[in-house]
């Protein structure tokens, strides 16, 4: 995989070469898109304790080429408003982004994620789902999809995933938005978009993990275009929390191969009935809500 | 501001907002924010206050209050909040990383009980349940002392030789909600005093890092020596800081201690907070009387201030000492600190007393019988459980 952004020096990288992310990893291809959205601008990072954190690599290197605060798991929301209010009252207008996995934003993080939303703080907040706790091995998290079978629910989950982004819309913040990393033109378009706004925004990224999906290092950017286009993952965008914009429909993919090429849904193979109940019941809620709360065309 | 009547809640809220406020001309200041009784009326006085460049960020718990300070902290901003009992608890975490981070923020602790049980009274467990957190604590015994601690909290914590972040406590509703004759400060006077917060490691775009990220264990050693070190040099920065403030104000705040009576004394009692001043009428009265007794106040309590210590106890026979904490299967923790201290001095009786316990009201004549009984002591026992009601 290509370690490089598109004009841009290397040293200027927010992504430096030698960071610690394994192949695969679906942050690599998130944070050097995310860096060549915004361009010249540098932002500042709050990444609480997950894989994020550990991409840096060990002290005194840093795998983040621009300034990098690494929060307790649960604070990066609440870390990343003191710095977007110093910023602020100093009259700095670089933007303040959190980077944190599905452990720190649907779980541990979520009363911090919610407040900071609520206060309508100044940051953008990234969450790379990989649906585990990916940092310590793998275990089911609220994030986890239905079936899947995790370090801590060997049999496979029983519960569905959380909806975050009902979540976050219930806010009423001014943008939130899927990413995927199989569609790079919406990505940028949307990472730009959000930092053209003030305010929370919220962006949710389904971030391949080879170690905990059990899947093939080089099958993760064609995995998330068959989640996108089977419907699993849908790509939409949320204007003030209350109009919706579905940013590609699924079509007749199966989510057959999304299953068979990761092990982790070995026990659903066979049934994927579950699952395929929650991506129609995911559907129904997103076009009902696009139908009655359209976001205007552009 | 001048000669006022205040709570000791007015007086901390004040003084951290003039604190804040004479960052103006450079980084400026920010708190996180969340109540809790019986601090709950500073966070509300910093909510009220116009500052020129400040935010007070209300925030949804206060482990968020401290990750504000952190992050904000992180930006080179001037950081404050306050907090109590459960609310330290819950905050414990980022108490600890703000800590690590040697980020110099001040957060006053009104001390309260630790519950469950519920109990909204005076208990000093829950500062010092931040012991091992790398803080300097103060404990103060009076408005005024509260109030000249504070200033000295932010001078010492932004020194550039100590960096740590300072709490500074006071008794729950015995000094936060009652009302003292106090000099309150101005803001001409705070923007003498304090110098413009400067935080060296503070994120920069110039030198990319990330902080607060991995290390092995030989970084971890040298990082925590550092700390260390740090404490080591707090009390000259304190030195340095009463004397500064003695110019700057015409009197000089009690430093790492306060000691009353001790040259000659055969008997010392060792007691912090409003506690202390009960202790100081009882002594006097007993000097009075011919008794060879003295009195310590502690004051701070991180860097445990050893050496000054056992200046103070000088050639006392006994030292009886007075805790309103607990250390469950063990005993008072100041008790455990002046132990530590007095290894070097197996000749002193020491004798721990748990008084006052979830906010039991300690008066003279508790502390007469806590007297009497070291006064016929031979041996020192374990901790002693006193008994306040009447």
């Amino acid at each position: 995989m290509s370690t490089t952004t598109p004009g841009k020096p290397y040293e200027s990288h927010l992504l430096r070469p030698g960071n610690t992310n394994c192949a695969g990893c679906g942050m690599s291809i998130g944070l050097q898109w995310l860096d060549e959205a915004l361009g010249d601008e540098k932002p500042v990072l709050a990444i609480p304790s997950c894989c994020g954190i550990v991409t840096a690599g060990a002290f005194p290197t840093s795998g983040y080429g621009v300034p990098t605060a690494a929060t307790t798991f649960a604070s990066s929301p609440a870390v990343a408003t003191g710095i977007s209010a110093v910023s602020a009252m100093n009259d700095i207008d670089n933007p303040v982004i959190c980077w944190a996995g599905d452990g720190g934003t649907y779980d541990i993080g979520l009363a911090t994620l919610s407040a900071a939303a609520e206060r309508n703080e100044d940051i953008i907040y990234i969450c790379y789902d990989n649906e585990i706790y990916g940092n310590t091995g793998g275990q089911r998290s609220g994030a986890t999809p239905v079936g899947a079978v995790t370090s801590t629910t060997p049999a496979g989950k029983g519960e569905r995933k959380k909806d975050i982004m009902a979540i976050m819309a219930a806010h009423r913040i001014p943008y939130a938005a899927t990413l995927s990393i199989g569609h790079r033109e919406d990505f940028l378009r949307k990472v730009r978009y959000a930092r053209s706004v003030k305010g929370f925004r919220f962006l949710l990224m389904l971030s391949p993990c080879p170690t905990g999906w059990k899947s093939e290092p080089d099958q993760s950017t064609e995995l998330i275009e068959i989640a996108v286009r089977s419907g699993l993952f849908p790509l939409y965008e949320i204007f003030d929390g209350c109009r919706y914009r579905i940013n590609q429909r699924p079509d007749s993919t199966s989510i057959e191969p999304y299953l068979k090429q990761q092990r982790r849904f070995s026990q659903v193979w066979n049934n994927t009935d579950a699952l395929q109940a929650f991506i129609d019941a995911q559907w129904q809620y997103l076009d009902g809500m696009a139908t009655v709360f359209p976001a205007k065309d552009r | 501001m001048g000669r006022t009547l205040a709570t000791g809640n007015n007086v901390a809220g004040h003084t951290l907002a003039l604190a804040g406020e004479a960052n103006r001309n450079a980084r400026g200041c920010c708190a996180g924010a969340y109540p809790i009784t019986p601090q709950t009326e500073i966070i509300e006085f910093l909510s009220g206050f116009d500052f020129n460049k400040g935010r007070v960020v209300l925030v949804e718990s206060e482990h968020s209050a401290m990750g504000v300070c952190i992050g904000a902290a992180l930006a080179g901003a001037r950081t404050f909040t306050a907090s109590s009992s459960n609310g330290l608890a819950y905050m414990t975490e980022n108490i600890f990383a703000a800590g690590y981070y040697r980020l110099p923020t001040v957060m006053i602790a009104v001390n309260r009980t630790l519950g469950p049980p519920w109990n909204i009274w005076v208990d000093q467990g829950d500062s010092l349940m931040m012991r091992d957190a790398a803080w300097l604590q103060f404990y103060c015994d009076s408005h005024q002392d509260l109030a000249d601690t504070i200033l000295l909290a932010f001078r010492v914590a932004e020194d550039k030789r100590v960096m740590l972040p300072v709490i500074v406590a006071m008794d729950g509703f015995i000094t936060s909600h009652t009302q003292m004759v106090v000099d309150m400060f101005t803001q001409e006077q705070v923007d003498t005093f304090l110098p413009p917060c400067v935080i060296p490691h503070r994120l920069k775009h110039e030198h990319p890092s990330t902080f607060g990220g991995m290390t092995f264990s030989n970084e971890t050693e040298h990082h925590r020596f550092a700390i260390q070190a740090s404490m080591e040099q707090a009390l000259m920065v304190l030195e340095e800081a009463r004397d500064e403030f003695e110019n700057v104000f015409g009197r000089r705040p009690a430093g790492a201690l306060e000691a009353f009576d001790t040259g000659d004394a055969d008997t010392i009692v060792i007691a912090c907070n409003t506690m202390a001043r009960t202790l100081h009428t009882v002594i006097t009265e007993r000097r009075a009387k011919g008794e060879k007794i003295g009195m310590i106040r502690t004051k701070l309590f991180r860097p445990f201030p050893r050496k000054e210590l056992l200046a103070a106890i000088g050639k006392a026979s006994k030292v009886a000492v007075l805790d309103r904490n607990h250390s469950p299967g063990s005993g008072g923790i100041f008790w455990l600190e002046i132990a530590a201290t007095l290894k070097e001095r197996p000749d002193v009786l020491l004798q721990d007393y748990l008084v006052g316990l979830g906010g039991g009201d300690v008066t003279p004549e508790n502390i007469h019988a806590i007297i009497d009984d070291m006064n016929q002591r031979t041996t020192a026992s374990e901790p002693e459980w006193k008994d306040t009601s009447t």
